[in-house]
């Protein structure tokens, strides 16, 4: 069986949920591996969401909000830019892959490329495989992680 | 008044939080006299078998220091809550996993393989590596077994109450104790000794507008001692940090490295800092902030350089 795996999609009120809902009401076909959360700006996302999300089971975060220009509340993507940037570069430190988080822009019409966005983190996450987290996190008194 | 029977314990720890309880100075004999000490390795000397022997509840108060990094700070995590009426986790190590908590960006067999075999000092050519038990003609000898992971001592056991602080500060030490003398404990699961907001509040450090070009080091740069470290580029995890310490890094000149862990309503400080520290880049240019974001070297180490255990994630994923 192949592994289907859980994904958080952190998407903005404006543009990307409305997007994410155009994709649905177009009825294009996509992946179901992710569980939509919805804020009002992306500028929202405190990277604590993104760690929670992982430390609670997600295989793979995605942050989806207005493209740079069109925010809202004019500049709050901006903020998001900015601090998923070093979100990042924790998240590798942490040792999670690359593929597993995304920061993308996909506008309030864009229902097709919710829809490529969504199948390309799919595909990529469950090319990586299960998130291993709950693997480090075995107390001392059983066997240690490999 | 029956005399306050008081143990004090490390772990893994360095010592420096002993050595702040005897930083009280003069106030150690007032410690003294409203206290037995009845467990204290670093100064007294009792034996484990010592504890062992006591009763269940026997110690009224045990300050313990230190992460719990191997099975022997487990077995006295557990002796001592058993032993102990009221526990307190003493210390960043104690509290949030501290320096030593920077094990878990590793495994056992990567530390292992580092210290024994490849750091340029070591010369162990029959690839000795720590045993738990050996046989020599003497008898069997033990050693603890070391974890891959290392835990705060709330993972471990019940705690009661947290002193922050690596090391807690004199003046926060004579706080709790005055407040364990007296009684007047507030409820379980309080953070003791420290402020409940946080180091900005405090710093007398001269704030404008917070915009960064770029990140400066304390290594390369000298910063301007009356202003804000973050307005001048250095980083700084005061927004991040609970106060209580008086700010005392600040004020000596360095950036404040986020010892006293996070202040209430935070759940990870390091994913605070990047949140609170990214949104001061003073660009909207997508290459641009890569670049400034760039020049801050090991976010993780830097945002979360004392509380990894406590962290969300708790380790790398290794």
């Amino acid at each position: 069986m192949t592994f289907e795996p859980k994904i958080v999609g952190i998407l903005c009120n404006w543009c990307s949920y409305t997007g994410a809902d155009l994709a649905g009401t177009a009825r294009i076909k996509y992946s179901p591996n992710v569980r939509v959360m919805r804020v009002m700006c992306s500028g929202r996302v405190d990277p604590t969401f993104v760690l929670k999300a992982f430390a609670a089971g997600a295989d793979g975060v995605l942050v989806a909000g207005c493209h740079i220009g069109d925010c809202h509340y004019i500049d709050g993507n901006h903020k998001t830019v900015r601090r998923m940037a070093l979100l990042k570069r924790m998240l590798a430190d942490y040792g999670i892959e690359p593929g597993r988080f995304r920061l993308e822009w996909v506008s309030a019409s864009e229902g097709d490329r919710w829809a490529e966005v969504v199948d390309a983190i799919t595909e990529d996450v469950r090319k990586l495989g299960p998130l291993k987290i709950g693997k480090s996190r075995k107390r001392p008194s059983e066997a240690p992680a490999a | 008044m029956a005399k306050l029977k008081l143990a004090s314990y490390w772990a893994s720890a360095c010592g420096g939080c002993d050595t702040a309880i005897l930083d009280t100075h003069d106030k150690i004999l007032d410690i003294a006299a409203a206290a037995d000490i009845v467990f204290w390795p670093i100064a007294v000397d009792f034996k484990y078998s010592d504890v062992e022997a006591m009763d269940d509840g026997h110690i009224d108060v045990t300050l313990f220091h230190g992460a719990v990094r191997n099975t022997e700070n487990e077995h006295l995590a557990h002796l001592l809550r058993k032993k102990s009426k009221v526990l307190v986790a003493f210390g960043t190590c104690a509290h949030i996993g501290g320096i030593p908590g920077l094990g878990n960006l590793y495994n056992r067999e990567q530390i292992f393989r580092r210290v024994y075999h490849d750091t340029p000092s070591t010369q162990n050519s029959a690839g000795t590596e720590p045993q738990t038990r050996h046989q020599v003609p003497e008898g069997e000898l033990t050693l603890p077994e070391f974890f891959d992971t290392v835990h705060t001592l709330d993972q471990m056991v019940d705690v009661d109450y947290y002193v922050p602080g690596c090391p807690p500060t004199p003046k926060q030490i004579w706080n709790v104790v005055q407040a364990i003398v007296s009684g007047q404990l507030p409820p379980k699961g309080s953070i003791v000794g420290a402020s409940e907001k946080t180091q900005c509040e405090e710093c007398p450090r001269e704030k404008k507008e917070l915009k960064i070009k770029g990140f400066k080091r304390i290594a390369t740069a000298k910063p301007d001692p009356d202003t804000c470290f973050l307005e001048q580029g250095f980083i700084c995890l005061g927004p991040v940090t609970r106060g209580g310490c008086d700010t005392r890094c600040q004020l000596s000149g360095v950036a404040c490295r986020g010892c006293y862990g996070q202040p209430n309503g935070v759940m990870d400080q390091g994913a605070k800092a990047i949140s609170a520290i990214a949104s001061l880049v003073d660009s909207s240019d997508e290459a641009e902030v890569d670049r400034i974001i760039s020049e801050i070297p090991d976010p993780l180490r830097t945002f979360n350089r004392f509380g990894i255990p406590a962290s969300m994630l708790r380790r790398k994923m290794v």
